[in-house]
């Protein structure tokens, strides 16, 4: 791995006496596709924040394109490069789907013009659609983004964070409450993405992963548990342990 | 994502974008004929001047999502530096509104630097707690402000415009010269919030997280929003000395900031013109309730209650939601 995009160091995270991680330190490669796993309570979604600039960790470094970002507050994150979906559907519901791709772009260029019209800056407008056909709802941009279904609503999140050129897109559990269908699509959609994008993708179910990630890492007790190829997780001894009665493992293949 | 499109884009725009995209026109059209259809003037002027004032505290309410209750800070500074400049340094109307404006809009940026970083209820009790410090303040500083009186003197029988010198006693002329400068607040107010600014306003309003995700300063952004607004009040807070000749202490009480909140609530948040409508639905209301009965402070919070509980979109904000499904 000799060109990360992304590395982080020892990672600590503490909360009082509570611990989520303990020492993790994980690199991920430009242009590929990376998923952590682990069961419930690994630590996944700590890390996930840790990783967002959401939580600044207790302990270790975060680098990204060799920086040191450790600690550097949420908002800027977006525009070194870093974007992210959240677990839990994260729209602006009252806004509509263009408008919500849209506002997410212009956080790049224009945050504090107050006298021009927005809907002078085409450019934006374009690209909002643009991104909105790419995740499959072009034929929805005007409606309000509460009134997408759920699957939707998390395609339109990805179309947004999609929005800020990202160098690397973290997505956390993106399958989270879908029905199999939606989840059929979702990971199609991820697929896509993937050919041209550096990609984090946090999820529960090892199963959808597999195949699909080039590169996995497993946490377990807020601890690094295994990483490597599919075929390297498959065949653990220590990460069947730790899946074993979830028959997460057997499945494999492509989801 | 199904083969039905129901939401193809829209060929004919609905009434209401068009009406939406003239809104200051419109808004302005209103107003140019409103005092004739007004019981006496002086209504009309202050339905025009506290119309503002909720204009301004829409910004931060209705748009960003911040209730402030401690609006009344800018209205009062407004009004007593804008009074003060024509009482005790003799200077001329024009400028006198300028000075109230902007000293509005420094208190807005003390304010506002102590009380961004707080939300919900908190943000709601700082403002609250700056506002009666600057409610003391002008109280203590007699000698300028008057005090427990108010400021009296701020009497402009003739106002110079260009050159040609016009009866401001006259009721007529002082709406018309009032609303020359409430139309130019309305036209920038209505720019801004077509602006790429009034987007991220909404964002932050619909989803602060989200917004922060996106890259957006959400503190500073809302220090932005909120320094603005207090500019705003504070032009309504001048137009409304010069329009009373006095200004009372109470403007600067706790009660003028929660009036607004009222306003807001009645009128429609976050809708363009429902600051106008509410700030009229509150001083009829008032108007004829007082005639009623001596006890129409009651009948006022049980019209507030029914609001709150039935109709959340306000008087404007339902019609238009009606006016939407038709």
């Amino acid at each position: 791995m000799s060109d990360p995009v992304l590395v982080a160091q020892n990672i600590g995270m503490s909360f009082g006496g509570f611990v989520a991680l303990k020492n993790v330190s994980v690199s991920f490669a430009r242009g590929k596709l990376t998923a952590v796993i682990g069961p419930n309570g690994a630590g996944k979604s700590t890390f996930f924040n840790v990783i967002s600039g959401a939580l600044t960790p207790t302990a270790g470094q975060i680098s990204f394109d060799g920086r040191d970002i450790t600690g550097t507050p949420p908002h800027l994150f977006a525009r070194m490069g870093i974007a992210k979906s959240f677990q839990i559907t994260n729209v602006f519901p009252e806004l509509t789907a263009r408008e919500n791709v849209r506002v997410a772009a212009q956080a790049l260029s224009e945050r504090f013009q107050l006298f021009r019209n927005r809907d002078s800056y085409g450019a934006l407008i374009d690209k909002a659609d643009a991104l909105l056909t790419l995740v499959g709802l072009g034929a929805r941009r005007f409606n309000r983004a509460r009134e997408l279904a759920h699957g939707e609503q998390r395609s339109l999140e990805i179309a947004m964070a999609l929005a800020a050129d990202p160098k690397l897109l973290l997505l956390d559990e993106p399958t989270a409450g879908m029905s199999p269908e939606e989840t059929r699509e979702m990971m199609n959609l991820i697929a896509r993405l993937a050919e041209q994008r550096t990609i984090v993708l946090v999820e529960h179910k090892m199963k959808l992963v597999m195949g699909l990630a080039e590169h996995l890492v497993v946490l377990h007790h807020g601890e690094l548990l295994a990483q490597g190829s599919s075929d390297d997780i498959r065949n653990n001894d220590e990460v069947k342990r730790v899946y074993l009665g979830q028959g997460a493992v057997a499945v494999g293949g492509r989801a | 994502m199904t083969s039905i499109d129901l939401t193809a884009p829209r060929d004919q725009p609905h009434w209401l974008d068009v009406a939406s995209r003239y809104r200051v026109a419109l808004t302005l059209a209103f107003l140019v004929i409103f005092p004739w259809i007004t019981p006496y003037e002086a209504l009309a002027v202050n339905i025009l001047v506290l119309g503002l004032y909720a204009l301004g505290f829409n910004l931060v309410f209705g748009y960003t999502g911040l209730l402030s209750f401690g609006h009344a800070a800018f209205l009062g500074t407004g009004a007593y530096g804008c009074g003060i400049a024509i009482v005790s340094y003799k200077i001329g109307w024009f400028g006198a509104i300028l000075i109230g404006t902007a000293s509005a809009t420094l208190l807005g940026v003390v304010m506002g630097f102590l009380a961004i970083r707080t939300r919900g209820i908190y943000f709601a009790m700082v403002t609250l707690a700056l506002s009666m410090c600057v409610y003391y303040a002008f109280y203590q500083m007699q000698s300028l402000t008057g005090g427990e009186n108010g400021l009296r003197g701020v009497n402009l029988q003739t106002i110079s415009v260009l050159g040609v010198s016009l009866p401001f006693i006259n009721p007529t002329v002082k709406y018309y010269v009032i609303l020359a400068f409430v139309a130019v607040a309305i036209w920038l107010f209505s720019r801004i919030l077509a602006s790429p600014f009034g987007a991220v306003l909404e964002a932050i309003r619909e989803n602060e997280e989200r917004a922060r995700a996106c890259g957006y300063d959400v503190a500073r952004t809302k220090l932005v929003a909120f320094i603005i607004s207090g500019a705003f009040c504070g032009l309504a807070g001048a137009l409304n000395a010069i329009h009373l000749s006095i200004v009372p202490i109470e403007t600067l009480h706790y009660t003028t900031s929660g009036q607004v909140v009222m306003m807001s609530l009645l009128g429609g948040m976050g809708t363009f013109f429902g600051p106008f409508v509410g700030a009229a639905a509150f001083l009829l209301i008032e108007d004829v309730l007082a005639m009623l009965t001596s006890h129409w402070q009651l009948f006022v919070g049980i019209i507030f209650i029914v609001f709150v509980l039935f109709f959340p979109r306000g008087i404007w904000g339902s019609l238009l939601q009606w006016a939407e499904r038709k």
